[in-house]
This record gives C-alpha cells, structure tokens and sequence, in this order.
C-alpha cells in the first residue's frame, strides 16, 4: 500500500505545469487535492514516472460568474465550495449534491476539478456537470479549448483529456429563473460509492434526469412537455434503457427500482423548488 | 518550481503541533509514515492506507484531512496539528479529550486519533451540532469496538463545552 516511485515537481505558476506536461504527456499524472489520485497510487493502480503537483499555484484557486455560469479554478476544492456563500443560490444542485461527496475531511482537500478529471462513473460532479449542461477548460502548453460536459466524460474512468492538457476550470451553468433542482444517492453507507446517483432539473416544461452509478458515465434524459400521469412509464423505460447489472452492492432490478421511485420523488421536489 | 528526484530525499520543513520541524522525505513518502518514522510522531495511526478509515486524520492549516492520501512534501512550509498537539505542555487534556474519557468513548483506541482530529475541525466549525450532524461528520472515521453511541455522546457534550466558552483543543 506504498506508492511506487515516482519524480515530483511543485509548480508555482501554470505555464510551469504545462511545459512539464507537453514534455511528459501520458508519464505525468497532475495532482492538485489528489483524494482519488493518492489512493490509486497507494495501491499501484497508476505508477506515474512524474507527478506534477499544481496545489500551490494561487490562480487557479478561484471562483467566479462567466457569463450565465459559474466558473471554477483547478484548484478550488470541495470544501471550499460548500462554503461559498452563494452556493445555494447560484448552484443549487451542486449545493445539494456536495455532502453526498465522500466525507467532509476527504472535501477539505479534494478539488472540483480533480473530481471531474478523476470521472468516477459513480461520482457526484461529473453528474451535475452533465444534467446541468455544463463545460470544462482544458489547456495545453499550445492552446486552450472548452469541452461540453457531455463531449468530456467519455467512459469508465475516462474522458477527451490530452496527455498534454490540464483542467484549469469547470463551467457549471447557474440556476435559471423558474427552474427547480434536486439531488439524492443511494449507498448502503454515508460517503460511500452510490449504487445509483440521480439529479434533477425542472423547469419551462422540460425535465432533465441524470443518473450516476449505472453506466460508464453519467446518463442523461430530456423530456419535454410531460404529462404528469406518463412520468411513471417514461421513468420506467429509461430505467430498463440504462442496463444496470447485477453486482455484489445491488442487482439491476432494485437500480431500477431506484431510478422509478426516487427519480419520480426527484423531480416532485425539483418542481417544489422551481424559484 | 521545485523537483526532486525518485529516491532523492527533500529537505520538508513544517510546523507541528506550533513548534518547527523538519525532516526529510523521498516523492513517494506519505505523510502519515513522514510523521510516525521521519518526525518520530507515533500518534497518528495506519489504517486503511486509502482513505477509508480515516484513522489517519490529522488537521493540516485548521482543516481535517487525511494523512494517508498526502505526501510529505506537499507539507513543505505549512502547519499541521496531530494529535500530540491536543492536550497542552503539562498532558492536561483537552475538553474534548475529556469527553472522550469520562464517556468511554475508546477501547483499544487506535481509531481514536482520528476521531479526535476530525472532531476538532468540526466541532469549532459547527459548535451547534446536533446528533445527526455529528454521526454524519463521523461516517468517515471506522471504530471497530465500539458502537459509536459514546463516540458520539462524548462529542455532543464537548459541544456543549464548546459553546459555553472553552476551546476545543488546547492546541499549544
């Protein structure tokens, strides 16, 4: 349960980081809050040659409105954003999503950004990114370019990073008038792996339901004009189209269960909570 | 920037528990073995080695965190408290220490470290936790003695403490 050995690099500024990163690319692994990252080392899922560690550089550690969302710097952690003051207001299903996220001393280090680049299938930031509609910033040391969340998370523990490229900051859309939020897991213990994750978003007679934890990525369905009595039917066939399987946490048919059951609460109080 | 080498050790120059120490460290040195066989500060213990357990925890600039998903040299030039740092110079304990005592809440206490950390940090954040807030800050942290009902009484009651005046950790 040591990590295997490894060169170490503290970078000050970001252009440091990326110069390390176009020299190293797949060689490199980036840490910032490293609470995904140090356990995979511990246990030798990843032997890296180099880590870079980009923890100290104080740019990226921010939080800010970019037009109709709001951004987040590489390093900004969890911890930090339960307690921006304006969470709630601006990011409300993130504000809800937050305390499921491992445990609060785990959140104290963990970045928003690292969460994201870690992309737990299960995991609760790539699931907001997602149903909220939201992007990324990746940058190398030649150009920068913003990822929609649906483009970046493209599988188990995967997404459209380059071996070059650093998530310097994710876009999570701000709540929009008249819409609602809702988030909820279940996991047969607090702070841990969801067997299914759900988030909602209601508003302008669309609803918006993600799921977490049943495929390789974060799962998503739109729809429009919903009457009430055909909610349960349309919850039921996303449930059977998401293919959850039997594992030792639970089999496929209590996952469904989930998705038709809280899903429908889910959107019942995402509706309550439309501003 | 700073590098070092694989196999190279650094100079890590931190504070601990108030005072400045220091000590040297390879890339891949965890914190938690850094503190117990570089530092020689045995209280905090190994448990999982993932993150799990939260046996580990020690408060890294005010904050709970765990020392087993660090390495040494991110400490480089900041401050940490362990649980060494609790009770004052003359072994007084702390309220919180105290609580643990007077409820029972170890057995063998090897979890309790970490629960003490961790308890620290929360508990001067949130000095008007309720039971369920508490059992909720605690999820992280594993006994496997106890049920945790002392745990968490003893934490309730240095809440109170809390609230009525006294710090929850000498912290010299």
């Amino acid at each position: 349960m040591k990590p295997a050995s490894f060169d170490y690099a503290r970078c000050d500024t970001l252009e440091e980081a990326l110069e390390l990163l176009a020299v190293h690319g797949d060689d490199a692994r980036v840490i910032a809050g490293g609470q995904s990252l140090t356990a995979m080392l511990n246990m030798r899922l990843l032997q890296p040659q180099i880590l870079i560690d980009i923890g100290r550089i104080k740019s990226l550690s921010y939080i800010k409105p970019v037009r109709s969302a709001i951004e987040i710097g590489a390093t900004f952690t969890q911890g930090e954003l339960e307690s921006w003051p304006d969470v709630k207001r601006q990011l409300p299903l993130v504000a809800a999503a937050l305390p499921y996220i491992g445990h609060f001393q785990t959140r104290n280090r963990g970045t928003i950004c690292g969460s994201l680049c870690h992309a737990d299938p299960s995991s609760e930031l790539p699931l907001c990114l997602a149903t909220l509609g939201g992007e990324v910033v990746l940058q190398s040391r030649r150009k920068k370019r913003d990822v929609k969340a649906e483009d970046f998370q493209i599988g188990l523990l995967s997404t459209a990073k380059r071996p070059d490229e650093i998530m310097v900051a994710a876009r999570f859309p701000q709540a929009r008038a008249g819409w609602g939020y809702a988030f909820h897991e279940i996991s047969r213990r607090h702070g841990d792996f969801a067997i299914v994750a759900l988030a909602a978003a209601v508003g302008d007679g669309k609803i918006r339901l993600g799921t977490g934890g049943l495929a390789e990525k974060p799962t998503l369905r739109e729809w429009d004009k919903m009457e009430d009595k055909d909610l349960p039917d349309a919850l039921n066939d996303f449930a059977w189209d998401l293919g959850g399987s039997d594992d030792i946490h639970a089999t496929a048919r209590y996952r469904r269960e989930i998705v038709r059951r809280i899903g429908k609460k889910l959107i019942e109080e995402a509706r309550r909570c439309a501003l | 920037m700073r590098t070092v080498k694989r196999g190279e050790r650094q100079l890590v120059r931190f504070t601990l528990n108030g005072e400045q120490v220091e000590g040297l460290a390879e890339p891949r040195m965890l914190l938690t073995d850094f503190l117990r066989h570089e530092i020689g500060a045995m209280g905090t213990h190994v448990g999982c080695e993932h993150g799990i357990c939260g046996a580990c925890t020690i408060r890294l600039e005010g904050k709970a965190v765990r020392a087993c998903l660090m390495f040494a040299v991110q400490v480089d030039g900041k401050s940490v408290v362990t649980i060494e740092g609790l009770a004052d110079k003359n072994g007084e304990l702390s309220p919180l220490q105290a609580a643990f005592h007077r409820n029972f809440a170890l057995q063998c206490g090897y979890c309790t470290p970490g629960f003490l950390l961790t308890l620290a940090d929360y508990l001067e954040r949130n000095p008007d936790a309720q039971e369920s807030d508490i059992r909720t800050a605690l999820s992280g942290n594993l006994c496997r003695c106890t049920d945790y009902s002392e745990i968490v009484n003893a934490a309730l009651e240095a809440a109170r403490e809390i609230r009525s005046g006294k710090s929850v950790a000498q912290e010299n």
